[in-house]
């Protein structure tokens, strides 16, 4: 039982991360039309940006806070040279030019920073045990990454749906060329969401970085994970892609727990300690095979 | 014949000759005979792949974003039932292709039901399912790999060891390309690939006219996976070793970048694609090494020692996938027609 409610909470805390990445993706894709296959990449940077700020200012929250308007200005910049070229061209050439942007990245990274991986050390304050009950223990950190994620995902709520830039965003995503015969200033509007889309991943990066290692290509995986969340929820949809994040953080993560010992009952430990995450990993891509069968256009998208 | 034409055929003679100047290239001291025709058979065997996703791709506008897959489930069709001691090629090559074939069938009539972006997702999305299927296969080595002992047995008819083995090799994959080509070229100017390039350009008409659409492409799709389940059972021959990595959504990008690249709806454009794209992975660190030292020497002529070691300079030249990933963006940006569209006009426009 305690198992049960450790691994849901560790769900949560995975569904969150993977909606701070989903939503900025899902956001540029709605309002720009614009497959940004170099979103992963974000992720990374945010990841070593707040490696380096941590190892400078000796404080992991200061590191994280400072790691954030760096990689707005990063996606700002990208977005002004290359990325604001691509919004009148069709997808394929998205998905070949910010192929373009990960080989890029990558290499980037392996300049500045080097090849080996590097850790982040926590605080002593986030890394111990928080107990929820007597009996029951559960990390800090993880703790805080899921109020963290949970307030972030309120604030877009309330951004989106109770703001005027909320309604110019929301406005973009159903009719881009009437908001810029309405007035307003849709490069300006353009650069802005990409750049929320690049704090939104680098957040997702930094909060993942004390729990996995921060290297090289870290993002690239976790990118397609992203993809097909958004794709599930319906592209352009917020609403869409919490609810998958969440599902998907669930599968993932009860299935690495709860599989080996299922599969143990029929299969050798090793057999059943490879085969588990590959489970996992497979369930999620049927899901989305499934929900796309089912329905087109996601579960909540209106767009094709 | 027009230019387009006479150059894909100096092309073709280029490539079809190597194993005969690839020992007078040795003796000149351009290039290892043996490193060229390696290279080279792996530029042959993309191709082949590239010339299967053009077809799909370039002639039917389909954009699929998981075709390294059939390179996967052809490589580990001649991986597995060489594991098992089943090394006939006459048994191999046809699982290997049927293999391919049937799962373009369930993909494809699964995912063409999708459009745009959600057909681009859904087709990475099946990929990374097997890619995941390959990583959880833990008897053919999981995320390892497995090393594959004994090349293709096709009744003793090819040398499967010994110095001949790359020769034949190579000639095996330039025939099949060669074979390939001109399949695909019977296929688009057949009435199958008109309503295939039909269905591009105009979906509404072309089922005014009466033509099911999803047929076509399906059919496309089931095709091109099977060429390409093909070059996965040469591309294990040749390596010896097949891995999930074959599959990893990285190496279907690549294919699309060598399709693009060389040319998107021309039946040549893929191998220019194909050849531009692994001889740039190939070379392009050198070429930038002599960019470099160009670079430190006409900044040492200025500054004097302030330029620093040449090691130095030269190292940067380890970051090489800067620069392709650079040379990429900008082809996608100022030059959409590829590498094929420098020698004048496309018939099929």
């Amino acid at each position: 039982m305690t198992l049960l409610i450790e691994q849901t909470l560790n769900g949560i805390q995975l569904g969150l991360l993977m909606f701070l990445l989903a939503a900025g993706l899902t956001l540029v894709f709605g309002i720009m039309d614009l497959v940004n296959l170099a979103h992963g990449s974000l992720y990374m940077f945010g990841a070593y940006f707040c490696a380096s700020f941590t190892a400078w200012t000796d404080s992991f929250v200061l590191g994280a806070l400072l790691a954030l308007p760096a990689a707005l200005l990063l996606g700002v910049v990208v977005e002004v040279i290359v990325v604001r070229k691509l919004y009148r061209r069709d997808h394929l050439d998205h998905v070949l030019a910010t192929f373009g942007l990960i080989l890029i990245a990558n290499d980037m990274v392996r300049l500045v920073w080097g090849p080996d991986g590097r850790r982040i050390p926590l605080p002593a304050w986030l890394n111990q045990p928080i107990f929820l009950t007597p009996d029951l223990p559960y990390p800090t950190y993880r703790f805080a990454v899921i109020v963290v994620g949970a307030a972030v995902a309120l604030f877009l709520y309330w951004l989106v749906t109770r703001t005027r830039t909320g309604m110019w965003i929301r406005a973009g995503a159903s009719n881009r060329t009437m908001i810029g015969a309405l007035g307003i200033n849709v490069e300006a509007l353009f650069t802005l969401v990409f750049g929320l889309g690049a704090v939104l991943a680098a957040l997702a990066g930094l909060m993942a970085a004390p729990i996995v290692t921060v290297s090289i290509g870290m993002g690239d995986n976790i990118l397609i994970l992203a993809f097909v969340i958004i794709v599930i929820g319906g592209i352009g949809s917020i609403k869409g892609a919490f609810i998958a994040a969440m599902i998907v953080g669930m599968i993932d993560t009860l299935g690495r727990a709860l599989l080996p010992d299922l599969l143990k009952s029929f299969l050798s430990v090793t057999a059943a300690n490879t085969a588990a995450p590959a489970l996992s990993s497979m369930a999620i891509y049927l899901l989305m095979a499934g929900v796309l069968v089912w329905r087109p256009t996601g579960l909540f998208g209106a767009r094709g | 014949m027009t230019w387009r034409g006479r150059i894909a055929a100096i092309v073709l003679v280029l490539l079809g000759l190597l194993p005969w100047y690839a020992p007078w290239l040795d003796a000149a001291g351009v290039i290892s005979q043996k490193f060229a025709l390696t290279l080279m058979t792996r530029v042959l065997i993309l191709a082949i792949a590239a010339v299967s996703l053009n077809l799909i791709l370039g002639y039917g506008g389909i954009v699929s974003f998981g075709h390294a897959v059939y390179i996967g489930l052809g490589g580990y069709a001649v991986g597995i039932l060489a594991h098992h001691g089943f090394t006939s090629g006459f048994l191999q090559f046809p699982v290997a292709i049927g293999l391919s074939a049937l799962f373009a069938l369930a993909i494809g009539a699964l995912s063409l039901r999708t459009r745009g972006v959600y057909f681009i997702m859904i087709t990475l999305a099946f990929a990374q399912l097997v890619y995941y299927v390959g990583v959880g296969l833990e008897p053919y080595g999981g995320d390892d790999g497995l090393t594959i002992n004994r090349r293709s047995d096709f009744a003793g008819l090819l040398p499967t060891r010994g110095p001949d083995k790359t020769t034949a090799f190579y000639i095996v994959c330039f025939v099949v390309l060669v074979l390939v080509l001109g399949l695909v070229h019977r296929l688009v100017n057949s009435r199958f690939g008109m309503a295939l390039r039909g269905a591009k350009s105009n979906e509404p008409r072309m089922q005014a006219l009466g033509i099911s659409t999803f047929r076509y492409r399906l059919t496309a799709f089931v095709i091109a996976g099977a060429i390409c389940g093909l070059a996965g059972a040469l591309l294990a021959n040749h390596t010896e070793f097949i891995s999930p990595a074959m599959m990893h959504w990285t190496r279907s990008g690549d294919l699309i970048v060598m399709v693009v690249l060389g040319g998107m709806g021309s039946l040549f454009g893929p191998v220019y694609g194909a050849v531009a794209f692994l001889l740039l992975e190939e070379f392009l660190p050198g070429l930038l090494k002599i960019g470099l030292t160009w670079l430190h020497d006409g900044v040492a002529a200025v500054l004097g020692p302030g330029a620093g070691a040449l090691e130095s300079w030269l190292r940067l030249a380890e970051y090489w996938q800067i620069a392709l990933g650079a040379i990429l963006i900008l082809v996608v940006l100022y030059a959409r027609g590829g590498i094929d569209s420098l020698f004048g006009r496309s018939r099929h426009g």
